[in-house]
């Protein structure tokens, strides 16, 4: 009985669906669900969208950016997405061998990136690099690399996330061994006595950084950006690495059976627009993938010399994963 | 009729936990196999959910014979923040349990004042400090209804045979004891058993890794669905050699007459049980309280200038409270008589319910959401579902509760009402209803409650558009405003426990207990 009127339920929001759809057509881009919350890009970045398209944007949101390539997954070649948005580059070699998505139609304007891009399904539209965000009127001593993290007096406590349930915590993995290679099991090794916890998620981690428990916390060079541009807090700040900073590269790519080809086409080119890339910074709080002619707002650090950019290709990231997860596992279990 | 509504609910319970889990199993084909790390996640998980389910249980025994047996001032209240820490969002209970027991909380401050070295809350003392928070409470409120089902004649007769505080607990409490415990004590374990952020947080690192933390990486890290399916398994497993040794140690509740009076405790007079009990509940409500405090102090300058989307989110999940709750009755109390009425498949199906509990979130949606992707966009029922789900799950407290309570009042009338003819609806309004009330009130106050907070199995029918309290607190929190999450926290809290007194109180209107 309840089965019956699910499915009668059903029937009468597919009706409902199908007389919008009869006006205009509609663009269905699944994302991670911080992007279309009302302090994200999202709202904004429909209402631009929809002023040119004619067409309806629908936002259907997964948890993060590896929850979304499961969702993705999980509906298969029946899915209903045009456009996937909010992978990243420790994903796409995953998202591309599903064989779900559809090569680039064409080569992507000229990128603000520190490295070169040339992923033939996917494009990006924002970036940022892994950094440990701390409190400048309570900490003098700021480590400067990973070495010297580890060398610390013991009492300096950093949280980290899990990179087995956290984007930024596979970042920092990736980091470790991009800057180190097979010296990050000593790396890690070195720093365990430094890690008061490992939480789950980003917001965790961050909130109890907020709260006082640790001294630094694993986050993004642009995060003390949001403290300024915000709360007028100008107490936050991002430690710098001689090693380099590990990149967070986020994109977008389109459905093989999008059910509106043309349009994700038009979305993807909008996205790497001015309009679009004008958003990014204050509300995605990451940088700009084609900087905007007004630059980035006041607040934000320019970002770092790229010449510290570290970034694994899609492929290495996706080979190098495994391994890198055992001996941080191995190192922190002790 | 009857018949009909308990065995749907029975048929929901299944396809909630077992159907989804084949679902999961058979929809990429393909096998997996345990490997090192997984065993050591199970024996983690196990050691962790045994403890953790014995300390709480341990703990709530005496704090619900000292509730029993004194009345104070704030007794009310004391039991209705016992229904708090259970349904509080892990997030939001971690930062409080951290602000108090945390590196900078209030108790290292205290440590610290005079001299002392700091204590560290991080690994297996932290697992097991939280999941006491999380559950000595509903411990304490499940065999505290045990305690109101003693008869009062008992006591007095204990009384006039001038039995003191122990005798009594040999003679009275202790059979009581042995019919609750190890069916709260399974439900203790199990929700235990499928923890995974609060472990991971609060036991410092990947040595707390709980089988539920494989089963996220298995589906979202390696999208690696029958190795997810496997370790669900594995978590039933668990459960059902749980469930099988409660049922062996239990004995059957005792049916016997009575008359419904008020209790007297003529033996705890006593200073030095005074003194117990005094003790026992102020060190538990400070346990208890403490965090809670932190919480409201940390939300309320936050509470005034929320945005308005928190509360339209808020009004939404009242909503599908309310309809969880109201469903829930509708469910557990034909399931409660189905259990009770058909001797053959009863024990079954009460030993099945456990399986909810037991039943991984990441899984379930999973599977959840195969099954209806192919006929709905889920996002669009995201609501209804999220009531339905709920309101399911939630049967298994909904039994502890309303079971041995239809079962006292079929001991005690069921006779006498069949001798004068008192059946159907009849019995059910001038008999029965009047007496499982309170345990109704509770089961659906607590279901309300729970509902409030989730966001575990529905994470993933989501609808942007339709975003829960739940859901909008960890929007704020990506969003880094996590001053104004902690206000979004505080209205949950209040929401979530006015939600619960109001039927919790409603239930036991009228009534001495």
């Amino acid at each position: 009985m309840i089965k019956t009127s699910l499915i009668a339920a059903g029937f009468a929001f597919a009706l409902l669906g199908a007389g919008n759809a009869a006006d205009k057509p509609e663009l269905n881009v699944y994302t991670y669900d911080s992007f279309t919350s009302e302090w994200g890009p999202g709202p904004q970045v429909k209402t631009a969208f929809e002023a040119i398209c004619d067409c309806t944007l629908k936002f259907t949101t997964a948890g993060d950016g590896a929850a979304l390539l499961a969702r993705v997954q999980l509906e298969g070649s029946n899915g209903k997405a045009d456009v996937v948005l909010g992978l990243d580059t420790n994903l796409t070699a995953r998202a591309t061998a599903t064989g779900l998505f559809a090569p680039l139609s064409r080569a992507p304007v000229k990128l603000d990136l520190p490295v070169v891009w040339d992923d033939p399904v996917f494009l990006p539209y924002d970036w940022g690099y892994f950094a440990f965000v701390y409190d400048n009127t309570k900490l003098t001593e700021v480590p400067t690399s990973f070495e010297s993290l580890a060398a610390a007096p013991a009492a300096l406590k950093i949280v980290i996330e899990d990179p087995r349930s956290s984007t930024p915590g596979l970042g920092l993995l990736m980091w470790v061994k991009a800057a180190y290679g097979d010296r990050a099991p000593e790396i890690w090794a070195g720093l365990q006595p430094h890690i008061l916890t490992v939480t789950k998620g980003w917001s965790e981690a961050y909130g109890m950084f907020l709260n006082g428990e640790a001294d630094m916390v694993l986050s993004y060079t642009t995060s003390p950006a949001y403290h300024r541009i915000a709360e007028s807090d100008a107490s936050k700040s991002a430690a710098v690495f001689d090693e380099g900073h590990y990149m967070q590269v986020e994109v977008a790519g389109k459905l093989k059976a999008a059910p509106q080809p043309e349009l994700a086409d038009r979305f993807l080119a909008f996205m790497l627009s001015p309009e679009f890339q004008s958003l990014i910074p204050a509300t995605n709080w990451m940088y700009p993938a084609v900087m905007p002619e007004a630059g980035l707002p006041e607040g934000f650090d320019a970002p770092l010399d790229p010449a510290k950019a570290l970034l694994f290709s899609a492929s290495d990231a996706a080979a190098k994963r495994d391994s890198a997860l055992d001996e941080w596992l191995t190192a922190l279990s002790k | 009729m009857l018949r009909v509504a308990g065995f749907t609910a029975a048929g929901l319970l299944a396809l909630l936990t077992l159907g989804t889990l084949v679902v999961v199993a058979l929809h990429a084909g393909g096998t997996a196999r345990l490997i090192v790390s997984d065993w050591a996640a199970i024996r983690f998980t196990l050691t962790q959910a045994v403890v953790s389910a014995v300390l709480s249980v341990g703990i709530a025994i005496p704090m619900a014979r000292a509730l029993s047996r004194r009345q104070f001032v704030g007794r009310g209240l004391l039991i209705t923040l016992l229904g708090a820490p259970f349904i509080l969002p892990v997030i939001v209970a971690v930062l409080g349990l951290l602000a108090v027991f945390g590196r900078t909380g209030i108790l290292n401050q205290f440590l610290g004042f005079w001299g002392a070295a700091p204590i560290s809350i991080y690994g297996f003392s932290g697992v097991v400090l939280a999941h006491v928070f999380f559950n000595l409470p509903l411990a304490t409120r499940l065999i505290l209804q045990g305690w109101g089902r003693v008869p009062a004649e008992r006591f007095r007769l204990a009384a006039q045979l001038g039995m003191g505080s122990s005798a009594i607990f040999r003679h009275l409490e202790w059979p009581m004891l042995r019919t609750v415990v190890p069916g709260i004590l399974v439900t203790v374990f199990l929700l235990c058993l499928t923890s995974f952020a609060v472990a991971l947080t609060l036991g410092g690192g990947p040595k707390a890794t709980t089988v539920e933390l494989a089963i996220y990486q298995a589906l979202r890290f390696d999208f690696d669905l029958p190795k997810a399916a496997l370790l669900a398994m594995a978590q039933f497993g668990l459960c059902a050699i749980a469930a099988f040794v409660a049922w062996s140690v239990a004995r059957p509740e005792v049916r016997d007459i009575a008359l419904d009076r008020p209790v007297d405790r003529w033996d705890s007079a006593a200073l030095s049980a005074r003194l117990g009990d005094f003790l026992v509940l102020s060190l538990g409500a400070a346990f208890l309280i403490l965090p809670l405090a932190m919480i409201s102090l940390n939300g309320l300058p936050h509470l005034l200038d929320l945005p308005q989307s928190v509360f339209s989110a808020a009004i939404r999940s009242v909503i599908v409270a309310l309809s969880a709750a109201g469903l829930t009755v509708f469910l557990g109390l034909p399931l409660a008589f189905t259990i009770i009425r058909s001797r053959r498949v009863g024990g079954l199906i009460e030993a099945s319910a456990y399986l909810a509990l037991a039943a991984s979130p990441m899984v379930m949606g999973t599977g959840l959401f195969l099954l209806l992707f192919a006929w709905i966009n889920p996002a669009e029922i995201a609501l209804p579902l999220t009531a339905l789900v709920n309101a399911t799950l939630s049967l298994p407290f909904c039994l502890r509760a309303i079971l041995p309570a239809i079962r006292t009042v079929e001991g005690r009338y069921g006779r006498l009402a069949q001798s004068m003819g008192v059946t159907g609806f009849g019995y059910f309004r001038l008999i029965l209803w009047p007496n499982i009330r309170p345990a109704v009130g509770f089961s659906a106050g607590l279901t309300a409650a729970l509902s409030m907070g989730d966001l575990g199995v529905v994470a993933l029918f989501a609808d942007p558009d339709q975003a829960t309290l739940p859901l909008v607190l960890y929007r704020l929190m990506s969003a880094y405003k996590i001053g104004a999450a902690s206000g979004a926290g505080l209205l949950l809290l209040g929401l979530s426990l006015g939600l619960f007194w109001i039927f919790d109180r409603g239930g036991r209107l009228n009534a001495a207990t």
